[in-house]
């Protein structure tokens, strides 16, 4: 069985009398291990999909699977613990605690979510700012560094938790070019490392071609798959 | 737990100036009611002091019945030697008692071979009614407390108004309970200035001349005037006396005894109340400051942290662990006002009692003014503020914990 096993997901928001369909019967399958990137225009369904798949939003109708765990199911809380210890993060914005350094960035799930010993948090944490090449950045705050090292930081921290699944909704948008590609590679190196899959989505078309899977979606249906295990820049 | 407190403390200095704002504004309040509180509590203190230690005492026992006629000073309703050696016995026993005073108290005409007028005159034992009212010898304003046999202190009221100085002899006649009346020479042996101000008409003269004006064979007591070890346990022993005595019945079944603490004898307790409900509104004053700067402050930060919210939620942090982060900023908040609060509010007391302030209390002049507050002042105060600061932080800390992570991710 796969990591997630979607069927027939449907999602409709309500906006006042209107009733506005944003996933309209989304079947897929994705395995352990992978790096997929879902792509298509503004509007697609892109970032609505990532949410049903990162539990913080529930489908109007079908069947999701992540981890063998009918996320359909889960209630408020369940949902809150299941992310903790099943999902990792990585947003647009990079979203790092301003009143956090680096380090303590990383640690935060592990301290905050998973309640870990300190002896395990200190361990994980210098392993990853070793991964990530922020070992000496550690006591900076996120004001002190630049946007690719807080999306570094923000990986090592979707890491920490050792998720089955990292989502990462356009995680190079406000990076440069440059930059973005390292971001990528680093992620990556972190799926290959880790075994983690990463599902991130994206408009940028030489992003894109770093997915080894790649789904494209358009006015909320899934238009196309595309398996290209050997990654451009691989 | 540590965590935390380390995180809300970073949230707070993040926002120093609205965080220096607010703790100010606490501590303004704090430092308002502890030295409201204190010097309305010693002016009380005081106020209670001077009543109960130079005139009432601190409890006193009558016959059932007296009090409700104590205008009229009845004789027929005092206490009959039997009942006031079973009295004794009982005081005697108590542990808690410093001093008891009997008096007896009658009313009688004043004359100064010139003029008459009258008075209300209480006899008593001076060496126990000055230790059981040891503030009445301040009261004497020219000649002594101290009664010898055939002797009078007479009120300065009547001093004035009939010329009689220490020293000069006056009559005293008095109608005993069967009627008849009698009367006795007296020297003038100190003036007595009334507590409040001027208009008393109570003057004292030795139990044993008191006995001889009403042709008393036995000592018929009016009234026992009792003196504590330790003023704060009135209402207990109160109680415990009223237990003791309540067993001493008539022949009809009734009470024999009535307890009263000075509360329930003095005008002055109704003052001392006034001063407690303005206390209590002041500490509400407190807590509303307290109440809605924290709440107006916890409020902008879960507003101006949506986007923060949002993403520790989607991590996985529980509800209640984010209800705890904007809980505990409050609270360090209402600490923070509380503790500086009590250091400011204890240093401005300190320079109040510095300053040595008088005021001046009917007669008594000159009275330093001694702002003290106790510990457990402080720890009452400090617990309403951090109490009060938890409870305003509670409401935007659940909008905080409530929050849909996908709309607080998409705040702007």
């Amino acid at each position: 069985m796969g990591l997630i096993t979607a069927e027939n997901i449907s999602k409709e928001y309500r906006t006042g009398e209107i009733t506005v369909k944003a996933l309209k019967g989304v079947s897929f399958d994705i395995e352990p291990a992978s790096f997929v990137s879902f792509v298509g225009p503004s509007g697609s369904g892109k970032t609505t999909l990532l949410n049903l798949i990162g539990c913080l939003d529930k489908p109007t109708d079908g069947q999701l699977r992540v981890a063998d765990t009918d996320v359909f199911a889960l209630g408020r809380k369940e949902s809150a613990a299941f992310r903790g210890s099943h999902i990792g993060f990585i947003f647009q914005d990079f979203n790092l605690m301003p009143v956090l350094t680096v380090y303590e960035n990383i640690e935060y799930p592990l301290l905050m979510v998973q309640s870990r010993p300190p002896a395990e948090r200190k361990d994980r944490v210098e392993k990853l700012l070793e991964e990530v090449g922020m070992a000496d950045q550690r006591n900076k705050y996120p004001d002190q560094i630049s946007g690719g090292q807080k999306q570094r930081v923000a990986i090592a921290r979707a890491l920490v938790t050792n998720p089955e699944l990292v989502l990462a909704d356009e995680p190079t948008a406000n990076l440069d070019s440059e930059t973005a590609h390292a971001v990528i590679d680093l992620m990556k190196k972190m799926k290959d490392d880790f075994g983690t899959t990463f599902i991130f989505s994206t408009h940028d078309q030489k992003i894109v071609r770093e997915a080894e899977i790649i789904y494209s979606l358009e006015d909320g249906r899934l238009k196309e798959k595309v398996i290209q295990k050997e990654a451009a820049h691989a | 737990m540590r965590d935390l407190f380390k995180i809300a403390i970073r949230n707070l200095l993040r926002y120093k100036r609205r965080t220096l704002l607010t703790a100010s504004l606490i501590t303004i309040g704090v430092v308002f009611v502890l030295v409201f509180i204190s010097i309305s509590g010693s002016f009380k203190a005081m106020m209670v002091g001077q009543i109960t230690d130079s005139m009432i005492g601190h409890v006193q026992v009558h016959r059932k019945g007296y009090v409700a006629s104590i205008d009229n000073l009845p004789l027929n309703l005092n206490l009959k030697p039997p009942m006031v050696k079973k009295l004794e016995e009982i005081l005697g026993a108590q542990e808690a008692v410093e001093a008891y005073s009997p008096r007896i108290k009658f009313g009688g005409m004043f004359s100064n071979f010139v003029e008459t007028t009258n008075i209300r005159l209480i006899g008593v034992y001076p060496e126990r009614e000055l230790k059981t009212v040891p503030l009445l010898s301040s009261r004497i304003s020219d000649g002594k407390a101290a009664l010898e046999k055939g002797e009078i202190v007479i009120p300065v009221l009547l001093s004035r108004g009939m010329g009689v100085k220490v020293g000069d002899s006056i009559v005293i006649v008095a109608t005993n309970q069967d009627g008849s009346v009698n009367g006795k020479q007296f020297r003038v042996a100190g003036i007595l200035e009334n507590v409040t101000g001027p208009g008393g008409r109570d003057g004292y003269v030795h139990i044993e001349d008191a006995m001889e004006v009403l042709r008393m064979k036995e000592m018929e007591i009016s009234e026992v005037a009792i003196r504590l070890k330790d003023f704060s346990k009135l209402a207990s022993f109160t109680d415990a006396l009223e237990s003791l005595l309540a067993g001493e019945v008539n022949k009809q079944g009734q009470p024999v005894f009535e307890v009263h603490s000075w509360e329930n004898l003095s005008p002055f307790y109704n003052i001392a109340r006034l001063i407690d409900i303005m206390t209590f509104f002041i500490k509400l004053m407190l807590i509303a400051i307290v109440l809605i700067s924290i709440m107006n402050v916890m409020i902008m930060a879960v507003y101006e942290r949506i986007r923060e919210i949002g993403t520790i939620a989607a991590i996985g942090t529980l509800p209640g662990k984010i209800l705890s982060m904007f809980v505990i900023e409050g609270l360090c908040l209402g600490i923070l006002g509380a503790v500086s609060g009590c250091i400011l509010g204890t240093v401005i007391l300190f320079l109040i009692n510095m300053a040595k302030i008088t005021f001046n209390f009917g007669q008594q002049k000159g009275l330093i003014l001694s702002a003290t507050v106790q510990p457990a002042d402080l720890a009452i105060i400090s617990v309403i503020v951090i109490l009060v600061s938890v409870l305003a932080s509670l409401q935007p800390a659940l909008k905080a914990s409530r929050m849909d992570p996908i709309q607080a991710l998409r705040h702007v």
